[in-house]
């Protein structure tokens, strides 16, 4: 019983973990990319109504609840399509699979911070050089590109940084969505065998491991893009 | 659509109930977590190097292991433990109700968190500060409680009124334990009326109001306590 | 002779393997201003913080009256503390707290007197030091010169027998400095005793009982000041403060 125990956590918390990230991946790297585009775009403030947009998008994302949002995506797209009584076409298209809701809720959810933290270094840039490559000729566009963005993004990576570790933990949370990553894992292998303690135990090393790991990474990135 | 009739009066005050729990949940937490945070930060900056190094090690635990995994970990497990520990030696059935183990995990790993708001807002005091209250004859502690902590508190209220909105969200993965607060019971009228969409929704609203509210009362209160020359909010 | 207020025997510090203080020795009589000057990291401020056991000397005694700070023990030397007032360069008010209530904190705290009687005391100081107007602003909302007399007057309330002002002026902007000294020099007058590190070398010439000068943890030189003044370029004391008082533009 204990050597059958201590099998199945092996196995299925690695499965577990593999999904997971393959989750955290896809969500880290989208979201960041949302996050760019959606802070680059607020804090230029052009196109306006895009902006304004955006503030709207980020602003709903980041006063609700994850678990809320999941939700939404999972159980309530479906249930738009119905009482709309779309084609089946699109029926197909809003019912997501645990996977496809979690990895788009991570990446919007996520975005939407990371555009937080864009858009903050973009304005910490200030007018002074903005108005200097205007004045060397580059377009509007050039000078954003060339000039802007990346001195914001090395401000704004320690923020970036925290937010795709944010994001691991909260990646535990497509266990809701009945997504048989790592905390669905445990729990499947937790009820089986009635331990709770050494499985939930072992699962947040995973975490701490990878959070860990992470963390490292980062900073060592941190100093290598680090300008005086 | 016939969501008119869907909710009904009884329905409201339910849902309602579950933001009285939230809230309970969240004021729990954060309570919980300002003592601890402030207490670690003050080991963390005060205290002996050994004790600092315990601060890190217990920030990097609960920084780094989910909620949910926490949550399942310290209700189902540890708590489980606890209980029949408390059966076997006094034969008594102790039942530790999922709320309480909410909340213990809520302030344990926003200790972690605000402990690092704390630590940062007390080395951002000039250390000359303490020197001076210590040359007036103020001891250690005194210097901390009445010189450190009261400006140490006003100027951590930002950060703060973040931390309150993180937790407030937070607080929605308790339901998975059966704490029956805004999410559980939005569920469970979702999955009799099946109009998820429109019930995940509403409850969205309601975490939306409620992080509108607590963040607009924390960031008043700054402004009421806030000193000429100390900054005022960047918003 | 009258047994003096303060005695520093024999005070040694090093700090990270370095000698910052070698077997300084010192005496302060009633009522006198003894002023420290040296070049900077000479240890004139550590030797006033010594004197303060804001930081612990590895040898050596400092009396109070008589008293040896040694036998008051490590858990009574907040009384000891609190009979020295302390005045630093940076002023260290506390930002959260009134002028008012940054001179009767302390009297709370430690001397448990009340609010009222505490800030009574509080404005009755303040007034000292030409400040009466001054009590309910904060320090972001006071010049450097009036931060500094309401740090003088913070120290002044717990009724110390000794004051030891660390460069008191020197964060101060020119146009300032005249106000805080005036105070000090009317401390003086009044009979406080003072310890003083300084560059103001011609306001304390006319004030000071004697000019003690340190230079690597050492005093090397000390004297009356007509005395150590006078014989010019002899010593290594007279040709820094005439370099000193050629920047200052004083004499």
């Amino acid at each position: 019983m204990a050597a059958d125990y201590y099998q199945a956590l092996g196995l299925e918390l690695t499965r577990g973990f593999w999904l997971s990230l393959k989750i955290i991946g896809p969500s880290a790297v989208g979201g960041f990319l949302i996050g760019l585009v959606t802070g680059a775009v607020r804090g230029a403030g052009h196109p306006r109504f895009l902006a304004r947009l955006l503030d709207g998008y980020v602003a709903l994302f980041r006063g609700t609840a994850l678990l809320v949002q999941i939700f939404i995506v999972y159980y309530g797209l479906p249930n738009l399509a119905q009482a709309l009584n779309l084609p089946p076409f699109w029926k197909a298209l809003l019912s997501l699979s645990p996977y496809q809701a979690s990895v788009l809720v991570f990446a919007l959810c996520s975005g939407a911070y990371h555009s937080e933290y864009i858009r903050g270094a973009v304005l910490s840039i200030g007018r002074g050089q903005f108005q200097a490559a205007r004045a060397l000729g580059f377009t509007r566009f050039q000078t954003f590109a060339h000039i802007v963005l990346p001195q914001a993004l090395r401000r704004a990576w320690p923020g970036c940084g925290n937010e795709i570790i944010y994001l691991i933990k909260y990646s535990s949370l497509a266990f809701v969505v009945s997504a048989r990553e790592l905390t669905g894992a445990a729990q499947s292998v937790s009820n089986t065998y009635f331990r709770f303690t050494e499985t939930f135990l072992v699962a947040g090393l995973y975490y701490l491991a990878l959070v860990t790991l992470a963390t490292w990474l980062f900073q060592r990135l941190e100093k290598a893009w680090a300008r005086p | 659509m016939k969501s008119i009739n869907l909710i009904t009066w009884p329905t409201i005050g339910y849902l309602l109930g579950g933001a009285g729990l939230t809230c309970l949940l969240v004021a729990g937490g954060l309570g919980l977590g300002l003592g601890l945070g402030l207490g670690l930060a003050a080991l963390q900056v005060y205290g002996p190097r050994r004790a600092a190094a315990l601060v890190g090690l217990y920030a990097w635990f609960f920084r780094g292991v989910p909620i949910l995994v926490l949550m399942f970990l310290f209700h189902f497990g540890l708590v489980s433990w606890l209980e029949e520990l408390v059966r076997a030696c006094f034969n008594y059935r102790l039942r530790i109700p999922a709320l309480a183990s909410a909340v213990v995990v809520l302030g344990l790993c926003s200790g972690a968190y605000q402990s690092q708001i704390f630590r940062g807002a007390m080395l951002s005091i000039p250390a000359g500060q303490f020197r001076a209250a210590r040359a007036l004859g103020l001891t250690g502690t005194q210097a901390i409680l009445s010189i450190i902590l009261p400006q140490a508190l006003r100027l951590s209220i930002p950060a703060w009124s973040n931390e309150y909105s993180i937790l407030l969200k937070d607080s929605a993965i308790a339901y998975v334990i059966g704490v029956t607060e805004i999410m559980a019971r939005f569920k469970a009228v979702a999955s009799t009326n099946y109009q998820y969409l429109l019930m995940y929704s509403l409850a969205g609203l309601v975490y939306y109001f409620l992080t509108a509210v607590g963040v607009r009362l924390l960031l008043s209160l700054y402004d009421r306590v806030r000193w000429p020359g100390l900054a005022e909010r960047a918003d | 002779m009258t047994e003096p207020v303060l005695e520093v025997s024999h005070i040694s510090k090093s700090c990270g393997g370095r000698l910052i203080l070698d077997d300084v020795s010192l005496s302060l009589n009633k009522g006198e201003l003894k002023v420290l000057i040296g070049p900077s990291g000479g240890g004139k401020s550590t030797l006033l913080q010594c004197i303060h056991f804001l930081q612990t000397p590895d040898a050596g005694e400092i009396i109070l009256e008589g008293r040896p700070a040694s036998d008051m023990g490590r858990r009574h030397i907040n009384v000891f503390r609190r009979q020295i007032g302390m005045i630093f360069q940076d002023f260290n008010l506390f930002d959260h707290l009134t002028a008012e209530h940054n001179v009767a904190i302390a009297l709370r705290k430690v001397k448990k007197q009340s609010r009222a009687q505490a800030l009574n005391r509080a404005r009755e100081e303040l007034a000292r030091v030409g400040l009466a107007d001054k009590g309910d602003l904060y320090p972001a909302q006071l010049s450097g010169g009036q931060k500094q007399r309401v740090s003088i007057a913070r120290a002044l309330a717990m009724d110390p027998k000794v004051m030891l002002l660390d460069e008191p002026t020197s964060a101060l902007d020119p146009e300032l400095i005249g106000e805080v000294l005036k105070v000090i020099a009317d401390l003086s007058q009044s009979g406080m005793t003072m310890l003083m590190a300084t560059h103001q070398i011609g306001f304390a010439r006319h004030l000071t009982s004697e000019i003690i000068f340190m230079e690597a943890g050492r005093i090397t030189e000390s004297g009356p000041p007509a005395e150590l003044l006078s014989t010019c370029g002899l010593s290594r004391a007279a040709g820094f403060c005439a370099k000193l008082n050629q920047l200052m533009g004083r004499g």
